[in-house]
């Protein structure tokens, strides 16, 4: 029992599995899954299809995180995405034509991935923090999805672009399988093969990976490129859900519901070892609030903050630190823990 | 001089940190009007010394009195308080206020709420002028030399009434002018009959202005001298000690003359790092490095494994010009190095035993070819019982031991087979049974033909291992001595105490 509770999954399991028996109590039928017309229906195939950009866009969060830098341009991209695929489509003479949405994908995540070595290049080569590097595109790329769209909400009316983010494909939602298939693509890239423990030893210590051999620029660039990739798919996923670019209000926040999940599934701020499991639970986590915050009737007025405490109280659920201050004030007083080194003095230095 | 009562007392002290005793029942004493030196090599214990007397960490053990009462500060600010100032190698101080702003931040001479500006410039003026300074005290202080900031901070510090002035390596920054105006100030305040506490690598400095000085090794108390009976070689070989009785007698094969020079490099330098060397190595030979701490070893190391960018100067390996231009290149001509700073440029503290093994491998492979499951495996199998490292390969590295840690940064760079292997202070910090091992391994390695720079503050280790020993001293490789019957530690600490050919 020990054992599952020490496992890094364990907290987020417990909190989804909680979050659903409030939505089980509160609203009829939450765990039926049915099939109509061939394809499933049901709350839990909704949350996974309005969770998929989240958790793309969480799932690239993750590993930039994990080299101890953070994205917050994502959700510009998202909407930058989505502006230049629409623009693309609605330029199209057959707005059905397969070959011209593909040739629109393809140039809309061309765009992305250029986007994204941006942000690894300033993060990498030229040395800026990832927060303010980022912040840049966050600001500009709002303003860039505004350009391409001439301010205006692009509509189209494309059924091979509607099946990204609203479509079917044996029985189960489109976007679902892609999002499957990205996450197996990330697990094979940094698990099986080496790129995961280049990640993971660039954020746990620059300089050591660097005098290593690694080529730690190298890996900021891909990371910073995948996590932008990532935001450009979900970006057309959330535009052909609803077959229009919004330039202002594609994506607007996802940055923060992403680092939320990442945080939530175990990856620390600080960089280091990541959890891409733990990522696809936070995200889950996060869209199942959202849809419980609609079922059990939370006034809409307060759903933010509603959304607010449940975050915080997971956070400190999951806090060790915090769960062993609880349990010292109701057991025995716990040994003094041994006096905190200061970083600048290794123990091999004295 | 005549003995007054001292101002701080501290006996007995004892401070234990996970792992290591850091200072193991000190006893230490500042008379008012003296310049005191604490000595001892990197983990002597002098800055926990200080941290201790400041209140940064509590002690375990032991008495601290000021002024002939005992104390226990809470912190920094409270050691401050009752007079304690502490002035950092680093200026801590803000280089975007001016001169004035920043001798007088916190506490501003005030009328009705309002800093009273003119006043603030006034006085500063007045303090800096008993310092012989002569700057614009409305001027931002990044303006200002370092010198000068680094005299504003001590200012500011005297200016707190201190009786008691910790100088914590004041002038490892500094040339030559500053610091000797940084030594008029000392005197001129220990005239004013405050202590100062004086931390300094540099010998010629603490002969300049010390009245006495204290030394520590290990975190023991050696002793305290007047610095005029105290000649400068007794104190480099009270500060670097004898370990001989625990360790066991090696003995390396004698290098055949006739090995082909592995690598050489040929006046290469870097600006405020090290002064342009000229250095041979050859296959299988063990090359040493002796000098005291800041004397450029370090720098040495980094330079020939492009760790850092030469600023001068070439190196040649096999009658070739090659260029050493980051750790990777290094690494490509066989080149390996473990860093004296093993958890900041060593390991990485959260990857586990056998992921920190393997990563200049999977480095060098690229991020494409996986080291397969089995092959790990078995790399880290053959090095865990070669090294006879204790501890689970499955653990993250930061939870074993230091001498095991340091056996898994060797094992890193083994499994790449170098031909030259640089060891920066591998035995430093680890218990005994762990530095033989290291030792005995080093003779191993030479004589399979793997050439080795090993770098030790210890010069009994230097003098067993090395063919050639060559000598630093002030950033310059000073001598270049072959390790024959007549070469001795004592010949060796003269070298470096003096840095003229005896």
């Amino acid at each position: 029992m020990s054992e599952l509770i020490r496992n890094r999954l364990f907290w987020p399991v417990l909190i989804l599995v909680g979050l659903m028996a409030l939505n089980v109590a509160f609203t009829d039928n939450f765990l039926n899954i049915q099939v109509k017309d061939g394809h499933l229906y049901g709350s839990l195939i909704d949350i996974l299809r309005f969770g998929a950009p989240l958790i793309l866009v969480a799932l690239g969060m993750t590993l930039v995180i994990a080299t101890r830098g953070i994205d917050l341009s994502v959700g510009s991209v998202v909407a930058i995405a989505g502006a230049l695929a629409c623009l693309r489509i609605s330029d199209l003479g057959d707005q059905n034509s397969v070959t011209g949405v593909l040739a629109a994908v393809g140039v809309t995540l061309a765009l992305t991935l250029v986007l994204g070595a941006w942000n690894g290049f300033l993060v990498a080569a030229v040395g800026i923090q990832p927060i303010i590097a980022t912040l840049i595109l966050m600001v500009a790329g709002r303003g860039l999805a505004q350009l391409i769209t001439d301010g205006q909400i692009v509509t189209i009316n494309s059924s091979p672009y509607k099946l990204i983010g609203g479509g079917y494909w044996l029985t189960l939602p489109f976007s679902i399988l892609i999002v499957v298939a990205l996450v197996a693509l990330t697990a094979f890239l940094t698990r099986r093969l080496a790129l995961g423990m280049f990640i993971e030893a660039v954020g746990g210590n620059a300089e050591a990976s660097r005098l290593s051999g690694i080529r730690s620029r190298g890996v900021l660039v891909v990371v910073y490129t995948f996590c932008a990739l990532c935001a450009g798919i979900a970006g057309l996923m959330i535009s052909s859900n609803v077959s229009s670019a919004d330039g202002n209000y594609a994506g607007l926040w996802i940055e923060l519901d992403a680092i939320l999940a990442v945080v939530i599934g175990g990856t620390s701020l600080a960089g280091g070892r990541f959890s891409i499991s733990g990522t696809i639970l936070g995200a889950l986590i996060i869209q199942t609030l959202t849809t419980t915050v609609y079922s059990i009737g939370v006034p809409p007025e307060t759903t933010l903050l509603f959304k607010a405490l449940v975050v915080t109280i997971v956070c400190l659920l999951q806090s060790p630190a915090f769960r062993q201050k609880v349990v010292k004030r109701r057991a025995r007083p716990v040994a003094p823990a041994p006096a905190p080194m200061s970083e600048r003095e290794p123990v091999t230095n004295r | 001089m005549a003995e007054s009562a001292p101002i701080v007392r501290m006996s007995g002290i004892v401070k234990q940190f996970p792992g290591a005793r850091a200072l193991d029942g000190v006893d230490f004493r500042l008379l008012p009007g003296e310049v005191h030196a604490l000595m001892g090599e990197n983990g002597a214990g002098k800055s926990t010394l200080i941290k201790v007397l400041t209140g940064v960490h509590p002690v375990d053990e032991g008495e601290i009195e000021l002024a002939g009462r005992p104390v226990a500060f809470s912190g920094p600010l409270a050691a401050q308080q009752a007079g304690i100032s502490t002035v950092y190698q680093e200026v801590n101080l803000c280089g975007n206020l001016s001169v004035a702003e920043n001798i007088f931040v916190g506490r501003e001479p005030r009328k009705f709420g309002r800093i009273r500006w003119r006043e603030v410039y006034r006085r500063a003026d007045e303090l800096l002028d008993r310092f012989d300074l002569d700057v614009d005290v409305s001027a931002p202080l990044s303006s200002c030399s370092l010198a000068v900031q680094q005299m504003v901070a001590i200012a500011r510090a005297v200016d707190v009434e201190a009786k008691v002035l910790i100088l914590d390596e004041p002038t490892s920054s500094l040339d030559a002018d500053e610091v000797a105006q940084l030594f008029r100030v000392m005197r001129r305040l220990k005239e004013q009959g405050i202590a100062i506490l004086f931390v300094s690598h540099f010998l010629d400095q603490i002969y300049e202005v010390a009245d006495r000085i204290t030394v520590l090794r290990n975190g023991r108390l050696v002793g305290e001298y007047l610095t005029r009976e105290l000649p400068q070689v007794y104190l480099v070989a009270k500060m670097i000690g004898r370990e001989l009785a625990e360790l066991e007698k090696l003995e390396g094969k004698p290098l055949a003359r006739t090995t082909e020079p592995l690598i050489e490099a040929r006046d290469l330098g870097r600006a405020g790092a090290v002064n342009p060397f000229t250095l041979t190595i050859r296959e299988g030979e063990v090359v040493g490095l002796a000098g005291l701490l800041g004397s450029g070893r370090t720098e040495i190391a980094r330079l020939l494994f492009g760790a850092d960018h030469a600023g001068g100067g070439s190196v040649h390996m096999g009658g070739k010009k090659v260029t050493l231009r980051s750790p990777r290149a290094a690494m490509n001509h066989k080149i390996a190095f473990c860093s004296e700073n093993r958890r900041e440029e060593g390991l990485v503290d959260e990857l586990t035993v056998r992921e920190n093994i393997v990563l200049a491998l999977q480095a060098d492979r690229g991020w494409s070819r996986p080291v397969s499951a089995r092959k790990a495996d078995e790399l880290v199998r053959k090095y865990v019982a070669a090294l006879n490292i204790k501890g689970d390969p499955d653990e993250p590295v930061r939870t074993l031991s230091g001498g095991n840690q340091q056996k898994v940064l060797l094992a890193r760079w083994l499994i790449m087979e170098p031909r030259l292997l640089i060891l920066d202070e591998p035995t430093r910090g680890i218990d005994v049974g762990a530095k033989a091992e290291i030792q005995r391994l080093v003779v191993e390695l030479s004589d399979g033909g793997m050439a080795v720079l090993f770098i030790s503050a210890e010069l009994d280790e230097v003098l067993r291992l090395s063919h050639k020993v060559g000598v630093l001293r002030d950033r310059t490789l000073v001598a270049q001595l072959d390790n024959d019957d007549a070469l001795t530690t004592d010949t060796l600490m003269g070298k470096i105490a003096s840095g003229a050919p005896s």
